[in-house]
């Protein structure tokens, strides 16, 4: 949305991106008193990255900063509806990684008491369990899996149009068609951005542009590790409510690894597919390939929606950074810049924590809990550990 | 049960078929063998197939294309779009109320994913729509021995045309003017069919470009799904109608002239007895007639143009059935308890917004919206943004007249074997200026005295507008009829020297797509001529010694005169010629035959007091979004058509924005919002739903 009147060119707050990361925060900053500006080269919120998730969220990781962020996703999500009246499809599903094999089996079942160590609410369902809960589910060769309950789903591309929504009614103001080109600094201090429009001027400038990140950073000298690859979703015609957990399949199959699908309050199947090997790139151009693969995968995990139609396919990016968790916080020797980048395909799941968590870092009101993430998420970090659930 | 079918028809033969049973819940039903089960309801009598899950409203037949899914029925349990499934015996259908529940349907056929995909199959040229540009456009490869690959949707060749039953204008010579659509469409096909380097694939739907240049094909028939690599894309997909938003305008008994035209002409189904037609143009006005032709009553015409858009002799046609024309009118709503029963319609002002106090009901059980087509252009987007090597032909070039889509197709087809660096001679610059000439749009009306009587025995040409059309010069044994103007939009006229004479051989009369020529003849008595008209009506109705009420062209009564013979030519059978007699002194004049038999009067219902839908016009039919949800979006400053998506799922449901996205822009028209400054959505594969276990067959056996 246009803004009308004069220009403004002194913010608190300057956000790059109006995606995942970038209209939750927006909204919390606004909300909190502070005078945002966020500009998105595209028209309008949640363009790129954001529509192009199918809208899962889960607390259950193995990583445990990933796990404190989500579970105040969680909360954002959970509540936004009471809270602000929009409905943002929210379903609380939960989530079950199913195990056809022993290797995933003993890697699932091994991370349970860790996870529970947490306080997240997950346990092992055995094989009968599992098709109570999942009553379509391909039984053979099936030895069980696990159940998080608590975890759930919402729509990005709601979500998106909440976030933005309720961030302009809290005085956010929003540039889009407006792509920034360079930062504005002043010795180790990043004063504001200069767009193909103007320069604007603040206290702070968080980089939340995903998958531009790497570029856009390295007009400050930093190299910051994230590499768009693409992934490839579809979506199915409705059908009245078959199950409601997010079934992650971790099988590595030909052409592809992790397989995942749910069914959308809508009663729509949203099915996507991690490709093997990945495809680096922003394509964001429908393969050939996808279709075939991830219909014969879905219907291997649940035969009986061979009857129904699919819709509609899409491919989207995920930053991705080599250990495969987000990047967030200060950089040493730079004040007033913040990133918020590298989201790994789950920025719609961790937006709304980052964007509380960047909001206390702003506001000086750190706890020890924020001051862990931001430590394990430092740009600073060795990246070298690898992650179990990706 | 009703059977709501065609008994007989003045153009299509109406031939009896094996009869099948289904049970549609608790009844035993009659469908003729082939026949979809849409189309099998319709003719039962059944128009509501289902309830819409979000409202409740319920929902029929809309596109008979395949591209929706308002349709939806379970058969056996198993959800399917009813327009495009073939009835077979004993299946038990039942409406869809709400969405399927599909968890009893059988689940025990594992297939493992742990499988390679198959190969992508190359080809030098792939077609995709059979129409009149596609296959005209193969015919020139197929001549030139170009391995070409046609792929239609549907189990005939012709597209449109086989829905076509009137004759076509345009060019005798060049594109078949004179001859029925339906058999253009033959004559093509057979051409098509004899050509050794081309293929035709058909009940074959394309599904989407991909990133690697590869066209998904879902071969309906085969129950496969394949990959086809071309050298070329021919797009030639055709218009799709534009729709129009008003209050209850999702009630079943509201098509657009495409689906209307389907029941009527190519499944002989008469979806209703008083229909009401939307839209002055060409289609709008042919779907009146052959509405008329096939004993529908035709309630009115709506435009919202002071005049039609129409060529002038069809309006004509359905002037002399005393078809009410109502211009400068649209229509406001369509009230109806579970179909349509009414229609409110009010007359407009310059501004095309309705004017208060004009408002009024008319009866019908049938609304035809025929507003206007848009060309089917996802295909050459995504080719576009792929970087396939593409050509396109027809209305999806241009949206223009069946003669000028054959014409285009002819020039396409040589522009691809250019392309490929066939050896053949440069195509002339006239060809594409006769292109241009056959799409032109109709000139101004002109007055033209009939006059009196000019020879002993001549034809009376009451053609008055320039349109692209020759069937009567070239059909003149004579050549007595000339086009005097550079080009064949121009007036026809008839002129005999000396040494030769009309010889009332009556076939201008029987040929002229207009119905515009008839024949005087004062040879037998100077007081009374001999007047042959032109009829395709079935005989039924008129026979000599009748008296029959005539009107001159515009459809103003002339008076009941005596049949002297009815006869049908042999080259032109399916129009009837009807020679009546008359005083010298209209002789002229008259033109048509005022005819009422067939069609019933409407009961009337005028007075029946229907409530006002709660509802508002609907802009998204997949998802019930309604006008004003996106209007107060616009209001409320969004400018990108990605962002009313999100917001409410518009264009995002089953047929992926085929009717609402057009629906939407007119709405930011109409808002003042310049098209500059709004973001089109993303056009996303697949292009028509697909069921999951055909994609899943893409994959090589053990």
């Amino acid at each position: 949305m246009m803004s009308f009147g004069e220009q403004r060119t002194y913010f608190d707050i300057i956000i790059i991106g109006s995606g995942s990361v970038g209209s939750p925060t927006a909204y919390f900053l606004a909300d909190a008193g502070l005078d945002v500006l966020v500009i998105d080269r595209l028209p309008s919120a949640g363009q790129y990255s954001n529509k192009h998730a199918i809208g899962g969220i889960r607390a259950t990781h193995s990583d445990l900063a990933k796990i404190n962020l989500s579970k105040r996703s969680l909360e954002v999500f959970s509540t936004w509806q009471e809270r602000h009246g929009d409905d943002i499809e929210w379903h609380q599903g939960g989530y079950s990684f199913v195990a056809y094999n022993e290797e995933t089996a003993r890697l699932l079942k091994d991370l349970v008491p860790w996870q529970q160590e947490q306080n997240l609410n997950i346990s092992w369902l055995h094989h009968d369990e599992l098709i109570k809960l999942i009553p379509h589910l391909n039984p053979s060769d099936l030895l069980g899996g696990t159940y998080s309950p608590g975890d759930g789903s919402a729509s990005p591309l709601r979500a998106a149009f909440a976030f933005h929504k309720r961030a302009v009614q809290a005085g956010a103001c929003f540039h889009f068609n407006e792509t920034v080109k360079d930062f504005l600094t002043k010795g180790d201090r990043v004063t504001g951005v200069k767009t193909n429009c103007g320069e604007y001027y603040s206290q702070w400038v968080i980089n939340a542009s995903g998958g531009w990140a790497k570029e856009l950073s390295a007009n400050l000298g930093l190299e910051v590790q994230v590499e768009p690859d693409s992934h490839e979703a579809a979506i199915t015609e409705p059908i009245k409510r078959m199950f409601h957990p997010m079934v992650v399949d971790m099988r590595a199959r030909p052409g592809s690894e992790n397989f995942y699908f749910y069914q959308h309050p809508t009663g729509k199947i949203i099915f996507c597919m991690t490709p093997d090997p990945q495809i680096l790139g922003s394509h964001t151009i429908a393969s050939s390939d996808f279709l075939p693969k991830a219909s014969r995968r879905l219907i291997e995990l649940m035969p009986v929606l061979k009857h129904i139609r699919v819709r509609r396919a899409w491919r989207g990016t995920y930053p991705m950074t080599p250990d495969g968790s987000p990047i967030i916080g200060r950089v040493d020797g730079l004040e007033g810049f913040l990133l918020a980048v590298g989201m790994c395909g789950q920025g719609f799941m961790l937006g709304p924590g980052v964007g509380l968590l960047l909001k206390n870092l702003i506001l000086n009101e750190l706890d020890q809990a924020d001051k862990n993430i931001l430590d394990s998420l430092t740009y600073h970090r060795s990246f070298s550990k690898e992650e179990i659930l990706k | 049960m009703p059977q709501n079918r065609i008994k007989q028809h003045p153009i299509l033969s109406v031939s009896p078929k094996e009869m099948i049973e289904f049970q549609w819940v608790d009844k035993t039903l009659q469908a003729k063998t082939g026949e979809t089960i849409a189309s099998a309801l319709i003719a039962n009598g059944i128009d509501i197939f289902g309830h819409h899950p979000t409202d409740g409203a319920p929902q029929g037949l809309f596109c008979a294309n395949g591209q929706c899914s308002q349709c939806m029925v379970l058969v056996d349990g198993k959800p399917i779009k009813s327009c495009m499934t073939k009835v077979q015996p004993g299946i038990h259908v039942m409406p869809l109320d709400g969405l399927p529940d599909i968890s009893r349907l059988l689940d025990n056929e594992i297939i493992s994913a742990d499988r390679q995909p198959t190969a992508v199959t190359k080809i030098p040229v792939l077609i995709i729509g059979g129409g009149p540009a596609g296959l005209s456009a193969a015919i020139e490869l197929g001549r030139l021995g170009v391995k070409t690959l046609l792929v239609d949707d549907k189990s005939h060749l012709g597209g449109k045309l086989v829905l076509q039953t009137h004759r076509f204008f345009g060019s005798t010579e060049a594109v078949y003017a004179g001859t029925r659509g339906i058999d253009i469409a033959s004559k093509l096909a057979d051409q098509v069919h004899a050509l050794e380097s081309l293929d035709v694939w058909l009940e074959t739907s394309a599904l989407a470009i991909y990133e690697d240049k590869t066209v998904g094909l879902w071969r309906v028939d085969l129950d496969e799904y394949l990959l086809v690599k071309p050298d070329v894309l021919l797009v030639a997909t055709g218009a799709r109608e534009r729709s129009l938003p008003f209050k209850g305008n999702t009630l079943p008994g509201i098509y657009g002239a495409g689906a209307f035209q389907t029941l009527v002409n190519r499944d002989l189904i008469k979806p209703a007895d008083h229909l009401l037609i939307i839209g002055g143009g060409n289609v709008g006005l042919i779907a009146g007639y052959h509405a008329l032709q096939a004993g529908i009553n035709v309630v009115a015409l709506v435009e919202a143009m002071p005049k039609c858009g129409g060529y002038k002799v069809h309006e004509d046609k359905l002037a002399r059935f005393n078809v009410p024309i109502l211009t400068s009118h649209t229509i406001l709503e369509a009230k109806g308890k579970d179909h349509v029963q009414q229609a409110i319609i009010a007359q407009v002002d310059d501004a095309f917004q309705p004017i208060s106090g004009t408002e009024q009901t008319l009866p019908c059980d049938c609304i035809l919206i025929a507003v206007g087509l848009n060309p089917v252009d996802e295909f050459i987007q995504k080719a576009n943004e792929v970087g396939l090597p593409n050509f396109s032909a027809g209305d999806e070039k241009e949206i223009a007249e069946a003669s000028s889509a054959m014409f285009s197709g002819k020039i396409t087809g040589l522009e691809i074997a250019q392309y490929l660096g066939v050896d053949i001679p440069p195509i002339p610059n006239a060809w594409r200026d006769f292109e241009a000439i056959l799409k032109s749009h109709p000139g101004e009306v002109q007055a033209i005295d009939e006059g009196m009587r000019a020879e002993q025995v001549f034809p009376v040409l009451h053609c008055r507008q320039e349109i692209p059309c020759d069937p009567c010069t070239s059909v003149c044994p004579y050549g007595l009829i000339i086009i005097g103007s550079q080009d064949i939009r121009g007036l026809p006229s008839f002129s005999a020297p000396d040494d030769k004479t009309c010889i009332a051989c009556e076939r201008c009369v029987a040929i002229c797509p207009g119905l515009a020529i008839t024949v005087v003849d004062f040879r037998k008595d100077p007081d009374q001529a001999l007047v042959s008209l032109p009829l395709e009506f079935s005989e039924d109705y008129i026979y000599a010694g009748d008296r029959v009420p005539l009107t001159d062209i515009d459809g103003n009564p002339l008076g009941e005169y005596p049949v002297t013979r009815v006869r049908t030519l042999r080259q032109l059978s399916s129009t009837r010629i009807v020679q009546v007699q008359v005083p010298a002194e209209i002789a002229t004049k008259v033109t048509g035959i005022q005819l009422n038999a067939g069609w019933s009067t409407p009961t009337n219902e005028t007075d029946l007091f229907l409530e006002t839908t709660e509802q508002d016009a609907i802009v998204c039919r997949c998802e019930h979004i309604s006008a004003e949800t996106i209007r107060t979006l616009i209001r409320e400053g969004v400018r990108d058509i990605n962002q009313i998506k999100a917001a409410t799922k518009a264009t995002m449901g089953s047929c992926g924005g085929k009717t609402c996205l057009q629906l939407i822009k007119k709405i930011f028209r109409e808002e003042g919002i310049q098209m500059d400054e709004i973001t089109e959505p993303i056009q996303r594969p697949v292009f028509i739903e697909t069921p999951l276990e055909i994609l899943a067959k893409n994959f090589q056996e053990d």
